[in-house]
Parts: C-alpha cells; structure tokens; sequence
C-alpha cells in the first residue's frame, strides 16, 4: 500500500466525518473501492458511518465535478424548469477535488451551475493517476485480478504472473502533461501543495497530428473514432456536459444521426470536443470513462492549445478571469475568423 | 452424435473455403488492442482470446442500425411514398468462436422478439460456431444466471479447444448438415471422451440459477429497496452497459430523410438515456437517474424472469468490466436476492 495514499485516505476520512457529523456539509463525494481492479466508484456519503467507505488512490480517474451539480439540486426543494432558484441559504455539500476538478468547479460557479458558499472544496495535489488500458497492456492483455499500489510502482497480479510496473510508465497522458496538479480554489487542504510542474512540451500529442497532411489527419480522426458504439460516456463523464438536452438528443431538429453511421459519430465527436473550447481542464475523464480505446482527449487537448495560443488562457486557474469564449474584448484576435476577404483571396 | 475433428493450424483454412457461401466472423485483435468481432478476410492468424471479444453478438441479429423500411418523398417518383422492403436476408453468416454467454443470449433475446421478423430472418442465416469455455474469467458467472461454461444453447455446432485440435460437436440440425458436408474427419475416440469429459466436469460443478428466487420476491419489496440510491449515486448514466450487453435489445425509431429518399431505422436505445421513456406531453415516467439505473437491473432480474422465465442477462461480465464507475450487477444480483 502506497504510504502517500495511506496517509491522505486516513486524513480524509477524517475530515469528512467531522463535516458530516456538524452538519457543515449534508453529503460529501468522494470514491469508495470499485469491484474490479484499478476501477474506482463515485460515492456520495450522506453520513459520517458512511464517510468511513471513503478512499484514495491512483485509480480515481473519473472528474467528480461532474457529480456536483446533481447532489447540490438534490438538496434543494423541487421546481419546474422554468422556476426560480429557491431563496435563502441551502445545505452544503463537501467535495474532494484535485486540480483539473477543482478547476472544473471554477468553470461550473463561472458558468452558474454551482454557487461557491454552497460547497466545502477539500484539495488534494494530485500525484497523476493511472490509466488501467496501459497496465493491461503492459501485462499483454492477460487478465489482471489484483493490483497493488506502492508509493512508486505497482504490482500487478493475474492467473499465473505477477509483474512489477513502475507507476509514472502507466500514468495517464492528460495527468503527463498537466502542469497544474493543485488545486486551485479549495477550502481544506489535505496534504502539501506541489506548485505548477515544469514540462517540456505539455502539447506535443496534438503536436504530432497537427504535423499530418490535412488526409492523414482525417485518416487518423476517422479511425481513432471507428470504434465509437455511441455509448455516450465520454459525453456523460465530462463536468461540462450539463445541457438539459443534448444536441445529440434533440429530435426537433435533429442535428446528428442516432446509429453508428461514420458521418454521425464523426459530427458527434466534432461537436462535443467543440462545446469544451475555452472550458476543457483536461481532466481525461472522457477518456477513461471510454469503453473502446478513444483517444478523444486530444480533440480537446487541441482546443486547449488553440484558446492558450489565442488568449493565453487557462481555465479554472481564476475565479475573476471570465471564460474567452463568452466574453467579448476588443482586443480579441480575429484572424482566425474566416472574412469575406480571405475567403475571397482563396478563391 | 458424431464429432468432428480439424487441426487448429487447417481451421483458418477450413473457414476460408466456406467464404464463398457465407460471411465470416471471429474475434480477433484490433488495432486498438482488443479482442473483437473481425471479418475473416482481416483475420491473419487464427488465434481465440481469452475470455468474450469486446463487443456481443447482437450486432449480427440486431444491428445498429436496422433500415425497417425505405420510402421515396419525391412526388416525381412513380413509387414515392411507397414503403420498400430492405434486403434482411443477405448473405448466410458463420460467426466462430462465440462463448455460451454470447450463444444463450440468442435464446433468450428470441423470447420477446419471437415475432420479430427482422430479427427471425436474420437469425435463419446464422450459424453460430461455439467455443465451449475451459475455464472462466474473474467477471464470468453464467452459471448464477441459468447458463453454463459448457452450454450448447444458441449454438449450432459446438467446439473444444483440445491442445492441437478443435472438436466439433453438431448441436442443432443446421450445425449437422454443415458439418456432415465440409469434409471434416471424423473425431478419434479419446478426442470425444476429453469432449464429454469437459462438459461433465463443469456441469458437477454448482448451478446455482437464481432466477426463481427472483421471481418468488415481492415486486414493489425490490422497487422500493434502499441499495438503489447509492448504486445510482455514481451511474453517469452512460450507455456502456446496455451497448455491450448481449441481452439489452431495446431500441427507438426514427425515420431518416434526405433528398426525396428516406428510410425508417431502428437503432439500439439504451434505459439509461433520459429520452428512453419520454412521453410527447413532455412526462416522463424515468425522469431521474435513480429510476432509470433501477429500470435496467429491474428489467433483467425481475420483469423478464417474471414474464418469460429466465433472467435476462447471461453472466459474460462485459459490463462489470467496462463500467467506467464500477457498478457491479453481481452485487446487485446479491442485493436483490437478500431482499
């Protein structure tokens, strides 16, 4: 057991069942231990007995921003769509965050999902997690049926092997290339903060597509999303899905065909990664969630690098700096806006 | 009963020669590093994964999509507004290699689509060539839901893998005649006992088919149990369970238009989706996730049982290993029966 996890899992239990037990916050989410392997469980404690499920380690790969909104509405009395909000102070909800989610709850209170003084933010710096497709790898496919986790390795066991996998080999690409593994709005602080990472080159992913020829790219698109069953859960395991319907769901106007025709999946693909410019924390939640092995998580890694490139923006890093996307300054650069004049001079 | 027998190294070559009358598919590894269903024309090497292919089978009986029926919006056209008839029949298909979790959900998806004629046609031109299982994976656990590692149901011609050579077993009429022309040799004496020996050494194994317990509960006792909160607590409500499932056969329809040419397709829904049980009023009776996660589980382990016997789910564990939260319909299973 990795004496780093031992000691945060034990400090956060702790810290939950004191704000469960006072009453400062009315549930808390966080993980509990999943059935399978290196497979982790979004839990919702509603009581300090229940607070004692909690646990921490590498395998926590899903955002649970992404569970934030629907608990914090469970709290509150029922209203129709159209309804205001309730008045008056509501119960609180406690969240454990690390820094991409702790950025995706600055984008849900900017875009007013979430309001700030209804949750506790406990923080954790987070140390990478690990993509459980590269140890399956590693162990070439054979099935895995225990897996323990050390500080810096983990052991791996099936039928017949047990193999030893250094834990940064199989960290997850986004967790590789994150530079800002702290939390950066929370409330408690569990553990120390780590401040920003130094990385080479935290684009190089999107990088090497951008440097196909226009049809490889289409080829490299086209067969990363080949296996796509429309199952949805890259769609559903992101923070920033939370349209009542989605585009893909609307049959008044249909905007995309339901069936796994290519053309469909392809403009499902497009237009999803396309909703998260300007928004996406790259929390590779889409990508874990993925049943099929998609790569989606560089469409959006993409649209990172433009809006950074564009704005030199980051989001979630602040609560006072509006999101680009849905602000309008002057200064904005517009040259990637196709005029009538470029168009023109293409022709 | 005759039995059959093919060097593994020849049994490539074996379905190479039917390619000329049927389709072929078997699993085989992907680019993206999984087993799945492949044609055989992309199949190079004749290699069998351990545990079930990625995907089910119910791509091949119920795809996605099913063009129901085509139509002409073109009043120039002398058939517009006429309803065409797709070609469902197609080519006769072989799909080999098919587990008995896979084969079993064939028989149990026939019971409510048993006057389903696209369904019915398309299940005339199979032949399902199964690989009985030696042993189980950690996710398997047909054997608590009515199946067997070694069962025959769904399959036409059944198969062991003995270590050099696969013996083949017709289970069904269509399975005999294909075998009895495909100019196999007859399997060796000690091939058939290691056959039988399998087959009895599993089934002395405990069945525990839990389906009767099921249907002995109160209904509205497992409606209103309390686990289903904190199960649903952490769905995403994703349709990666119903996809891969081989017995979630619910579906939608919509007709598609484009250019004066339509076709109405069917095309896999899933109870998890919030538009599954939307009314046009704008009710929905499934409104919130607790009620569409209670939906899924109820349906296999309750309704189904209830209305046609068996449990509506053949143990293949795709979707414990997939879930991206972890949700377990083992644990489920156990929650229910406890009730």
């Amino acid at each position: 057991m990795s004496t780093i996890n031992q000691r945060i899992e034990q400090e956060l239990i702790g810290v939950a069942k004191e704000l469960l037990a006072s009453k400062k916050v009315e549930a808390l989410i966080g993980y509990k231990r999943g059935t399978m392997p290196m497979t982790m469980t979004p839990f919702v404690a509603r009581s300090s007995e229940e607070a004692e499920k909690l646990c921490w380690n590498s395998f926590c790969v899903l955002n649970l921003a992404n569970y934030l909104p629907q608990v914090l509405r469970s709290f509150e009395p029922p209203r129709r769509p159209n309804d205001p909000p309730p008045k008056g102070p509501l119960p609180k909800v406690g969240i454990v965050v690390t820094g991409c989610w702790s950025r995706n709850i600055v984008v849900q209170i900017q875009e007013n999902q979430v309001e700030r003084d209804r949750i506790v933010i406990i923080g954790i710096s987070s140390r990478g997690m690990i993509d459980k497709k590269k140890v399956h790898e590693r162990v070439g496919g054979k099935e895995v049926t225990n897996v323990e986790e050390e500080d810096n390795r983990l052991i791996v066991k099936g039928p017949g092997f047990s193999k030893e996998i250094n834990r940064w080999d199989v960290i997850r690409d986004n967790c590789k290339s994150c530079i800002h593994p702290d939390p950066s709005i929370y409330d408690i602080l569990i553990g120390d903060l780590k401040g920003d990472r130094q990385i080479s080159n935290r684009f190089s992913q999107v990088e090497e597509i951008e440097s196909k020829d226009i049809d490889e790219r289409w080829q490299w698109f086209m067969d990363e999303i080949s296996s796509c069953i429309r199952c949805y859960a890259c769609r559903n395991a992101c923070p920033l899905c939370y349209c009542p319907t989605c585009f893909v769901d609307d049959s008044r106007p249909q905007w995309v065909g339901k069936s796994k025709e290519q053309v469909d999946t392809a403009l499902f693909h497009i237009l999803r990664a396309y909703h998260c410019a300007g928004r996406c924390t790259d929390c590779g939640s889409c990508e874990s969630a993925c049943p099929m092995g998609i790569k989606m998580r560089i469409l959006t890694k993409k649209l990172q690098k433009d809006v950074f490139e564009l704005y030199g923006f980051e989001p979630g890093l602040n609560l006072d700096e509006p999101l680009p996307l849905s602000t309008y300054r002057l200064e904005d650069p517009q040259d990637f806006i196709l005029t009538d004049i470029k168009m023109g001079d293409k022709k | 009963m005759k039995d059959f027998t093919i060097n593994k190294p020849q049994f490539l070559d074996f379905l190479n020669r039917l390619k000329d009358s049927f389709d072929i598919y078997g699993p085989s590894k992907t680019q993206k590093g999984f087993y799945d269903w492949t044609p055989i024309e992309q199949i190079d090497e004749f290699k069998i994964g351990d545990g079930i292919p990625k995907s089910s089978i119910k791509t091949f009986l119920f795809p996605q999509p099913e063009t129901l029926f085509e139509f002409s919006t073109n009043s120039k056209d002398p058939a517009a507004y006429r309803l065409k008839e797709p070609d469902v029949k197609g080519k006769k298909t072989i799909l080999f290699g098919v587990r008995p979790c896979d084969a079993r959900s064939i028989v149990l998806n026939s019971m409510p689509y048993v006057e389903d004629v696209y369904f019915q046609k398309r299940l005339e031109q199979i032949f399902v060539f199964g690989l009985l299982c030696k042993e189980g994976c950690s996710t398997c656990f047909c054997n608590w839901v009515g199946g067997s590692p070694v069962g025959t149901d769904g399959m036409d011609v059944a198969a062991i893998d003995l270590e050099n050579v696969y013996v083949l077993r017709a289970v069904s009429q269509k399975g005999e005649e294909l075998l009895e022309n495909a100019g196999l040799s007859e399997a060796k004496k000690e091939e058939k006992e290691a056959f039988n020996e399998l087959v009895e050494k599993s089934s002395r194994q405990t069945q525990k088919d839990t389906s009767n317990i099921l249907k002995s509960k109160d209904l509205f006792d497992l409606y209103n149990a309390p686990f289903w909160q904190e199960l649903s607590d952490a769905c995403i409500n994703c349709g990666t369970c119903t996809f891969l499932c081989p017995t979630c056969y619910c579906f939608d329809i919509q007709d598609e238009v484009l250019k004066g040419k339509g076709r109405r397709i069917r095309y896999w829904d899933s109870c998890m989706f919030p538009l599954f049980t939307l009314h046009a009023s704008g009710h929905n009776p499934r409104g919130d996730k607790l009620k569409r996660v209670r939906n899924r589980f109820m349906h296999k382990l309750k309704y189904f049982p209830d209305r046609f016997g068996p449990i509506s789910c053949v143990g293949c564990g795709r979707c414990i290993k997939e879930c991206p939260v972890s949700i377990d319909i083992r644990q489920v299973l156990r929650q229910m029966l406890e009730i």
